[in-house]
C-alpha cells in the first residue's frame, strides 16, 4: 500500500467520522469545529490530488473565514446543547432511512456503471491545479464570472446588513 | 485512485448531509450540513477535474483538461461564501424575531 | 289499388291521436263516432284490397327503409296477400262491431276515461293492423309489441284497482317472454339469412339446416305461447278479464290472442319443414285444448268460462297448425272471432243489465228480461259447440278432420274436448238464462235489455255465427272449399286427407253426435238446479283452475322475489351503497390525512422531496436510462 493509498484511506476516514460527528454532536459549537475537521480532510484530498490552490482557498475561505462566521453567530446567539431543539423520534427515523437509500441507490448506480472501472485519478502530480494555471484561465477566459462574482459579494454584503439591521 | 472511490466518498458526504438536514431542527446546523453537501459536490468535481486530465494527459503532455471543473469550484466557494453570510444574517434576523433557531418555528408556509 | 294500403291503418291511428289527445275536450257523442268511424274507414278500405287481392292476386307496398344497416335492409313494407286480407276483414269488421258496442258499454265512464278507452282500443286496432300487415317479421314484431302494449293498457283501464293492474302486469310479463323467443328466432334468421322478409325468408328457406329451421320455429313458437295462450304461458288470459267486457271480446278473444296463429301460419313454409316443431305445436295445442277445457268446466264467472274457452279454442287452432290443416287453423280463427266476440259481447250485454255481477251462480232465468242477447248467446253457444250447420262446426271439423289423419288419438282427445266445450258452454248458458232469477231484488228491478248499439253488433255477429262458415264447406257435405281456394296462394297444401268419405262421416257424426249429447246433458242437469255451492273434491281442484297460478307464483314467482329480496337487503345494501359510501369515506378520511402532509414545516417538505427523489431514481433504475446517461458521461 502505497503512501498515497494510505493517506486517501485516512483522509476519507477522517472526513467521513467527521461529517458524522457534526450530525450527532449536541453541542453546536462542537458540531462546528467537526465541520472544520471535514474542511481539512477534504482540503487534504485537495492536495492529494495535487489541487493546491483550491485546498488553499477551501482552507480560508471555508475552515476559515466561513466556520468562523458560523462560530460567531453560534456565539452571539449563546447556543448550547441545552437549547438545542430536537425533532421527534420518527421524523429523525425517516429521515435517516430517506437518506440511506439515496445513498444505497446511488452507490449501485456507480457500482453498475461499467465505463467508470477503468478510469482513474491522477494523484500528487498534474499541474492543472497549480495557481499559475488557473489564474490564467481566470483572467483570461472566466474574467467576465470573476468580475460578476464580486458584484454577487457586494449585493450579497447589502443583503446581509439590510437583514440585519434592527427594523 | 479508481475515480470510484471518489464517488463514493463524495456520496457519502453528501448523504450525511441530507440526513442532517432531515434530522436536525436547529437552523444552523442544518445551514452547515448544506455546507457540509456543497463541499462534498467540491470534492467530486475535483475528482472529475484530474480524472479528465488523466485521460488527456495520456496523449498530450501539455494538456489543461480539467481546468474548468476547477474554476467551478472555486466559483462555488464564492457563492457559498456570499450564500453564508446572507444566510446567517437571516438566522440572527430569526433569532431575534422568536429567540429561538429551531426551523420547525418557521411555518409560516403553512398559510 | 296499391295507394289505398296505407290507409288502413292510418286511420285508426289518427283515431287514436284525435282521441288521445282531446279526450278531455271532446264530448262523448263525437269520441264515439271518431273512434267507430275510423274503423269502420278502414274496414271499407279492407272490403275493396280484399276483393282487390282475390281478383288480382297479392302485392307488396314497399315505403321506407326502417333500418338500414351494412347489407342487412329492412324496408317499412306492407304486404296484402290472402292471408293478411282475410285478417284485415276480420280485424276491422269485429273491431268495428265492438267499438260500436262500446259507445253504449263504456257510457257510463267519464268523457276523459272515456276518450281514453277508444284511443287505446283505436291504438290496437293499429298496431293489429300493423301486425297483420307488415311485410317482414320486423314490422310484425312492431305490431306484435304494440297490441301488447295496448292489451296492457286495458286490462288495467280501471287502473284504481290494484287487482287488474296486477292482471295487466301479469299479462304483460307473460307476453314478454313469448316476446323474447319471437325477437330472438327473427335475429336467427337474420343471422342465417341476412333477411327478414317474408318473400326472401320462404324463398331461401331450404338453404337453412334442419336444426336452425327447428330452432327458428321453436322460439317463433314461443312467441306464439305467449301472445296466444298457450301452455305454458296462458294464464295471463284469464286474469285478462280485468279489462272492460269489448275489450275482453276483441282484444283476448278475437283479435289479438289469433296473432300466434297468424304468424305461424304466415311462417308455414318454415314449420312445415320442421317435423319436430309441428309435433310439439300440435301436442302443445291439444294439451292446452283439454287442459283448459276442464279448468272451465267449474268456473262461476261468466268471463273466465269465456276466457278459458278462448284458450281452448286457441289451442284447437294450434292443433290444426301443428297437423299442417294451416286452412283449417285460420278458418276457425275466422269462425271464432265470430262467436267468440258475439259470447262476450252477449257477457257483457249481460253483466252491463246486471249491473256489473259476473258470477253466474247470481243469475238465471235472463231469459225473458233479455230476449235479444239470450237468442244470439245462444246462437254463440251452438256455433262453439260445433253443431252444423253453425260456422263452429264446419271449422271444427276441419281441424278434427285433419287430425284423424295424421293420428286418430288427436282426433280422439280433440273430440273429448269439443265435448267439454259443449258441456260447458250450455252450463254457463243454462245457469244464466235458464232456471229463475237468483239475484237480489233491486237487480230484478232494474234487469233490462241493453240499448240498440249494443245488441246490433250482437244480431250481426249472431248472423255471421252462423253463416260464417258456409265460406269453407268440406267437399264431402256437397260444397266447395272456397276459403282453402282463397288462401291456397300462401298457405302449403295440406297433409291429404287419406281418410274415405264414409269414415268422415262417421267421425263428423260422432263428434256432432257427442257433443249434442253433452248440451243436453249440460241443459238438463244446470236449468234446474244450478250448482250453487263450491265445488269439492276434484272439482275444487278445476275450479282452482289445478292450481297452476300458485304452482308459478311458488316456483317462480316466490323465488324470483327472494332473489330480488336478496340483491335488495345484501347486494344493495352492503354491496353497493358499501362500495359508493366506502369511496366516499376512503376520500375524505385520505383527504384528512393527506392534509396533515401540509406541515408548513420545511424539515418536512425536503423529506418528500428525497423521498420523491429515491422513488424517481429507482423507476429510472429499473428502465436503465439513468444507467446509460451516467455512462454517456464518460
Amino acid at each position: 500500500m502505497s503512501a498515497i493509498q494510505i493517506l486517501f484511506w485516512f483522509l476519507s476516514g477522517l472526513a467521513l467520522v467527521s461529517a458524522i460527528m457534526v450530525l450527532i454532536s449536541k453541542n453546536p459549537v462542537h458540531s462546528v469545529l467537526w465541520l472544520v475537521m471535514v474542511f481539512f480532510a477534504i482540503s487534504g484530498h485537495y492536495i492529494l490530488m495535487n489541487a493546491q490552490f483550491l485546498a488553499i482557498v477551501n482552507l480560508i475561505v471555508y475552515a476559515g473565514a466561513i466556520m468562523v462566521l458560523f462560530l460567531f453567530v453560534i456565539m452571539l446567539m449563546n447556543l448550547d446543547k441545552t437549547s438545542d431543539p430536537q425533532k421527534n423520534w420518527w421524523m429523525k427515523l425517516a429521515g435517516v432511512i430517506s437518506g440511506g437509500c439515496l445513498l444505497m441507490e446511488m452507490a449501485t448506480l456507480v457500482r453498475q456503471a461499467a465505463e467508470m472501472k477503468e478510469k482513474t485519478v491522477m494523484m500528487k502530480e498534474g499541474s492543472i491545479g497549480l495557481i499559475g494555471n488557473l489564474g490564467k484561465l481566470l483572467f483570461s477566459d472566466y474574467v467576465v464570472p470573476f468580475e460578476i462574482s464580486s458584484v454577487l459579494f457586494l449585493s450579497a454584503m447589502v443583503g446581509a446588513v439590510v437583514i440585519g439591521k434592527k427594523n | 485512485m479508481p475515480i470510484q472511490y471518489y464517488i463514493l466518498l463524495a456520496l457519502t458526504l453528501f448523504s450525511i448531509g441530507i440526513v442532517g438536514v432531515l434530522t436536525r431542527r436547529n437552523a444552523i446546523i442544518v445551514f452547515m450540513c448544506i455546507e457540509l453537501m456543497l463541499n462534498a459536490v467540491n470534492l467530486l468535481l475535483v475528482a472529475f477535474s484530474k480524472m479528465q486530465y488523466n485521460l488527456a494527459f495520456t496523449n498530450n503532455k501539455a494538456t489543461v483538461a480539467g481546468s474548468e471543473a476547477q474554476l467551478f469550484v472555486f466559483f462555488i466557494m464564492v457563492v457559498a461564501a456570499a450564500e453564508v453570510s446572507v444566510g446567517l444574517a437571516i438566522i440572527v434576523m430569526m433569532y431575534r424575531n422568536v429567540h429561538s433557531v429551531d426551523v420547525n418555528f418557521l411555518n409560516r408556509l403553512k398559510n | 289499388m296499391n295507394q289505398l294500403v296505407y290507409l288502413v291503418p292510418l286511420f285508426p291511428l289518427i283515431g287514436f291521436l284525435i282521441n288521445g289527445l282531446g279526450r278531455k275536450s271532446l264530448s262523448k257523442s263525437l269520441i264515439g263516432v271518431i273512434g267507430s268511424g275510423t274503423i269502420l274507414a278502414s274496414f271499407i278500405v279492407s272490403l275493396v284490397l280484399f276483393f282487390n287481392v282475390k281478383n288480382n292476386g297479392a302485392v307488396v307496398v314497399d315505403y321506407f327503409n326502417f333500418i338500414n344497416i351494412d347489407s342487412l335492409k329492412i324496408s317499412f313494407a306492407f304486404q296484402i296477400d290472402a292471408l293478411s286480407s282475410l285478417f284485415l276483414l276480420i280485424i276491422t269488421g269485429v273491431g268495428f262491431l265492438i267499438h260500436v258496442y262500446s259507445t253504449a258499454y263504456m257510457q257510463d265512464e267519464e268523457p276523459q276515461h272515456y276518450g281514453r278507452y277508444f284511443a287505446y282500443l283505436n291504438l290496437f286496432v293499429f298496431s293489429m293492423l300493423l301486425l297483420v300487415m307488415g311485410a317482414n317479421y320486423v314490422i310484425m314484431f312492431i305490431g306484435w309489441e304494440g297490441v301488447g302494449l295496448c292489451s296492457y293498457l286495458l286490462i288495467g283501464f280501471w287502473f284504481k284497482n290494484d287487482n287488474y293492474n296486477y292482471a295487466a302486469k301479469k299479462a304483460f310479463v307473460m307476453n314478454r317472454i313469448g316476446d323474447l323467443g319471437f325477437l330472438l328466432a327473427v335475429f336467427w334468421l337474420i343471422a342465417k339469412l341476412g333477411t327478414a322478409n317474408y318473400a326472401d325468408v320462404f324463398a331461401h328457406a331450404s338453404s337453412l339446416t334442419p336444426f336452425d329451421v327447428t330452432a327458428i320455429t321453436l322460439l317463433l313458437f314461443v312467441g306464439a305461447m305467449g301472445k296466444s295462450a298457450q301452455i305454458p304461458l296462458y294464464t295471463w288470459l284469464p286474469d285478462a278479464m280485468a279489462g272492460p267486457t269489448p275489450v275482453s271480446a276483441l282484444i283476448h278473444a278475437a283479435t289479438m290472442v289469433t296473432a300466434g296463429i297468424y304468424m305461424i301460419a304466415r311462417s308455414n313454409v318454415l314449420y312445415s319443414m320442421s317435423a319436430v316443431t309441428m309435433n310439439v305445436v300440435a301436442i302443445i295445442g291439444l294439451v292446452t285444448a283439454l287442459f283448459s277445457a276442464t279448468i272451465a268446466l267449474k268456473q262461476n264467472d261468466i268471463k273466465k268460462v269465456l276466457a278459458y274457452s278462448t284458450v281452448s279454442q286457441l289451442g284447437y287452432m294450434f292443433l290444426g297448425l301443428g297437423v299442417g290443416a294451416y286452412t283449417g287453423a285460420v278458418f276457425h280463427v275466422m269462425t271464432h272471432a265470430f262467436f267468440k266476440a258475439l259470447l262476450f259481447l252477449g257477457a257483457g250485454s249481460v253483466i252491463h243489465a246486471m249491473h256489473h255481477e259476473q258470477d253466474i251462480r247470481k243469475m238465471g232465468g235472463l231469459k225473458k228480461h233479455l230476449p235479444i242477447t239470450h237468442l244470439t248467446f245462444l246462437i254463440g253457444c251452438i256455433a262453439i259447440s260445433g253443431i252444423p250447420p253453425f260456422s263452429g262446426f264446419f271449422s271444427k271439423d276441419e281441424i278434427l278432420a285433419a287430425a284423424f289423419a295424421k293420428n286418430p288419438v288427436y282426433w280422439g282427445l280433440g273430440v273429448a274436448g269439443a265435448a267439454m266445450t259443449a258441456f260447458y258452454m250450455f252450463r254457463l248458458y243454462a245457469t244464466t238464462f235458464l232456471g229463475t232469477f237468483r239475484g237480489t231484488h233491486d237487480q230484478e228491478h232494474h234487469l233490462h235489455e241493453s240499448p240498440s248499439a249494443m245488441t246490433i253488433p250482437l244480431m250481426v255477429l249472431a248472423l255471421l255465427s252462423v253463416v260464417g262458415g258456409f265460406v269453407g264447406v268440406p267437399e264431402i257435405l256437397g260444397g266447395h272449399h272456397e276459403l282453402h281456394g282463397f288462401l291456397s296462394s300462401v298457405l302449403t297444401t295440406e297433409v291429404a286427407h287419406e281418410s274415405s268419405k264414409n269414415t268422415e262421416y262417421v267421425l263428423m257424426g260422432i263428434s256432432v253426435a257427442i257433443a249434442a249429447i253433452a248440451i243436453i246433458f249440460a241443459i238438463n242437469k244446470f236449468s234446474k238446479k244450478p250448482e250453487l255451492q263450491d265445488a269439492q273434491g276434484f272439482g275444487k281442484v278445476l275450479e282452482n283452475k289445478w292450481y297452476v297460478d300458485e304452482l308459478y307464483d311458488t316456483f317462480f314467482v316466490k323465488t324470483t322475489l327472494a332473489k330480488a329480496k336478496f340483491l335488495k337487503d345484501i347486494i344493495e345494501k352492503n354491496v353497493i351503497d358499501g362500495a359508493v359510501n366506502g369511496v366516499g369515506k376512503l376520500v375524505n378520511y385520505s383527504s384528512r390525512q393527506l392534509r396533515l402532509i401540509q406541515s408548513g414545516q420545511v424539515g418536512n417538505y425536503i423529506l418528500f422531496m428525497v423521498l420523491a427523489i429515491v422513488v424517481v431514481i429507482l423507476l429510472w433504475v429499473n428502465d436503465n436510462h439513468l444507467y446509460q446517461y451516467i455512462s454517456k458521461l464518460f
